[in-house]
């Protein structure tokens, strides 16, 4: 789960990482009085989860509150690569006399963790990298030693920040590196990171990811849900305990296992090339034990989304076996009740031939058993392109 | 001939008596594979059908020889276990759990690394299996005889398709080496055991979107591979941003596409397939011709 920057900074803030005191405001009124609040001048920021938000426009300095309204409506509302802003973080304006950049993340491919570090900061750090790829320090961490007063020094100082930023650095990457531990994040990244007229280093912009396997033991990150972006139907099959993630197209898909689930998605946008482009229309991993009521469940989900013409139940049966899942498909079916959707069935690996007995015996208008994969996707495509 | 699980193994289960625990132990002795030991420091002394329950690992490999450790335990306590069984010195520990946090797998299989004992397979992955030779996971023992294929796969039931559709030449060994995001072995490291492999002729690999094992499997393939392989990569049509099932399945920005996947594999001179059938005929054709 990514953070908004207001959320980030609150971790920040949390485990000593220095940043500018401000607030959030969803309307101009609440930022005319964060900005009384404050006094001075102060900086009204765009709360979008994505990248580019001061050229877009979505961050402005304000002389005070009266200005800060005129800002924040500007900014209230703006479209930022297809994100609408929602909020504004109103921050004192801080008196920046460097910028740096430094992040520590997961490192997949050395499976470790890296910290990155650059006396070049304020523009996309994939920029840097590829411009100026001798500007950007990257240390691999070792996760049993973490990073140290030491090794935090040696991170500010092979990323060539000048002596007076040095002390300050050390202490906030310290810092910054238990907000990575304790709140099990895959990346914190500073950008900018700042050095002050007067030598603080401060965190003026933050960005967050967490790893949300790691939720059971962090109930407190549940507040950080951006309840507003989350989809109807993957919040309804959150709550039951399913993987579906809401895609654009007419071919609902229910399977099991998750490579499975996007391999049918492939073979679905393949096979519906020939019918008009029909497509998926969600990935949903039911799992192993395909149980008639995870099945229903699914199934229920899946209709739920009007865009569904046809459904493809793509199931291989290795743990969970094939005759189980025909039943389950037929008992969902009844739970569900109503249903004019065709159903595509393909059923193989265990007990695959006595399931699709079962699905004959059972003879339901709405269900379409064919044994190939290919074959399914084929076939689920051309009812989409029927119904439309 | 298998790779890193042969008739030698003997396993033991960690977190037998939990449901999963049970029921996989009881598959894989159905299956033959010898299943020696199960470990619950609290129910030392029981038995789970057969197979007796130690205090802890080392325990287990004390009083039974066992040498390939199963993890079934939950995500809360897959660290101490993965931990418990590098300190036991096994060499081989699979861990079948999902839903690790990622700080907890990056720190065991730093700790394994540093011990320099043990192999980790996993988390959240089917295990591996040697058709008709041994069994240490959930892989369905049923599927495919043995034979001279190779596999290798971050998926499960894409493995299980794959074994089916081949299932008339059999394969030497399967890993599934899983979905997340850290993984303590990888395409690379089953790619070099099958090239060593006597028993193995030609390679299936299954890949999948979200970082770069791929890219760096198909220079490695490049280079020191000389069996033929087979690529098959899921998720060309996954949305960027969204993680499709798997922790480690996500498109961010522009890497970890599948694309890129599937032309860093053919410029090695791996044959990819555009569907897990077509990538099964591809392989049916190179055993055939061999």
């Amino acid at each position: 789960m990514d953070l908004f920057e207001y959320q980030a900074k609150k971790l920040f803030a949390e485990h000593g990482v220095p940043v500018p005191t401000g607030k959030t405001a969803t309307t101009p009124e609440e930022a005319r009085a964060i900005a009384t609040e404050l006094g001075g001048k102060v900086v009204v920021k765009a709360q979008v989860k994505a990248g580019g938000r001061g050229k877009a426009g979505g961050v402005k300095v304000a002389d005070g509150p009266d200005d800060a309204f005129a800002k924040a409506t500007a900014i209230l509302g703006m479209d930022i690569k297809g994100h609408t802003v929602h909020s504004v973080l109103v921050e004192e304006a801080s008196n920046i006399a460097e910028e740096y950049y430094a992040s520590f993340l997961l490192d997949r491919a050395n499976r470790t963790f890296l910290a990155m570090a650059s006396r070049e900061g304020g523009m996309e750090i994939e920029e840097v990298a590829a411009t100026k790829p001798e500007a950007l320090a990257r240390i691999l961490i070792d996760p049993l030693a973490g990073v140290d007063a030491a090794k935090a020094r040696e991170i500010a100082v092979a990323a060539k920040l000048p002596e007076a930023a040095i002390e300050g650095a050390t202490e906030l990457l310290a810092k910054l590196w238990t907000v990575f531990v304790k709140s099990d994040a895959t990346l914190v990244e500073v950008n900018p990171l700042i050095l002050t007229a007067d030598g603080r280093v401060v965190a003026l912009d933050g960005k967050v990811s967490l790893d949300e396997n790691a939720d059971f033991r962090h109930p407190e990150h549940e507040a950080f849900v951006d309840v507003s972006a989350v989809d109807p139907l993957e919040q309804k099959a959150k709550e039951k305990g399913l993987n579906y993630v809401k895609l654009e197209g007419e071919v609902g898909i229910i399977g099991n296992g998750a490579g499975l689930v996007m391999s049918t998605l492939d073979v679905v946008t393949y096979a519906g090339e020939e019918f008009g482009g029909k497509r998926p229309a969600n990935f949903l991993d039911i799992g192993g034990g395909a149980s008639a009521e995870v099945m229903a469940n699914g199934l229920s989900i899946i209709l739920g989304d009007p865009s569904v013409k046809s459904v493809f139940v793509n199931i291989f049966g290795g743990i969970t076996a094939c005759d189980a899942v025909a039943n389950g498909i037929i008992q969902a079916l009844d739970i569900v009740g109503n249903v004019t959707t065709p159903l595509v069935v393909r059923l193989d690996g265990n007990n695959a031939e006595e399931g699709r007995r079962i699905l004959a015996e059972a003879n339901l208008p709405v269900v379409k058993p064919v044994d190939t994969m290919d074959g399914a996707a084929k076939l689920a495509a051309q009812l989409a392109a029927a119904a439309a | 001939m298998a790779i890193w699980l042969d008739e030698n193994s003997r396993i033991v289960v960690q977190g037998i008596t939990g449901s999963e625990g049970t029921k996989h132990t009881r598959r894989m002795l159905a299956s033959g594979a010898k299943v020696v030991a199960g470990v619950n420091a609290r129910k030392a002394g029981q038995k789970v059908d057969d197979v007796p329950v130690f205090g802890s690992v080392t325990d287990a490999i004390a009083q039974t020889g066992a040498n390939v450790s199963v993890i079934f335990v939950p995500p809360k306590f897959t660290k101490d276990a993965a931990i418990e069984a590098v300190d036991a010195a096994i060499p081989l520990a699979v861990v079948i759990t999902e839903g690790v946090p990622i700080h907890d797998t990056t720190e065991f299989f730093a700790y394994s690394q540093s011990k320099g004992t043990t192999r980790i397979i996993g988390p959240n992955c089917p295990g591996i299996a040697s058709p008709g030779v041994s069994n240490a996971g959930i892989i369905p023992a049923d599927i495919t005889p043995g034979g001279r294929i190779g596999l290798v796969s971050k998926s499960g039931t894409l493995t299980y398709q794959m074994m089916y559709e081949l299932r008339e030449f059999g394969f030497s060994t399967c890993v599934g080496i899983g979905g997340d995001p850290v993984i303590g072995t990888t395409h690379i490291d089953a790619l070099d055991a099958f090239q060593a492999d006597p028993g193995t002729d030609a390679i299936v690999m299954i890949g999948e979107i979200g970082g770069d094992a791929e890219e760096r499997a198909a220079a490695h393939i490049e280079a020191h591979v000389s069996k033929p392989v087979v690529g098959y990569v899921a998720g060309f049509t996954a949305p960027e941003g969204k993680t499709m099932g798997h922790a480690g399945a996500i498109v961010s920005g522009s890497s970890g596409t599948a694309q890129a996947k599937k032309e860093a594999l053919e410029k090695a001179g791996v044959r990819v397939g555009k569907t897990p059938s077509e990538t099964a005929r591809l392989m049916a054709d190179i055993m055939r011709s061999l």
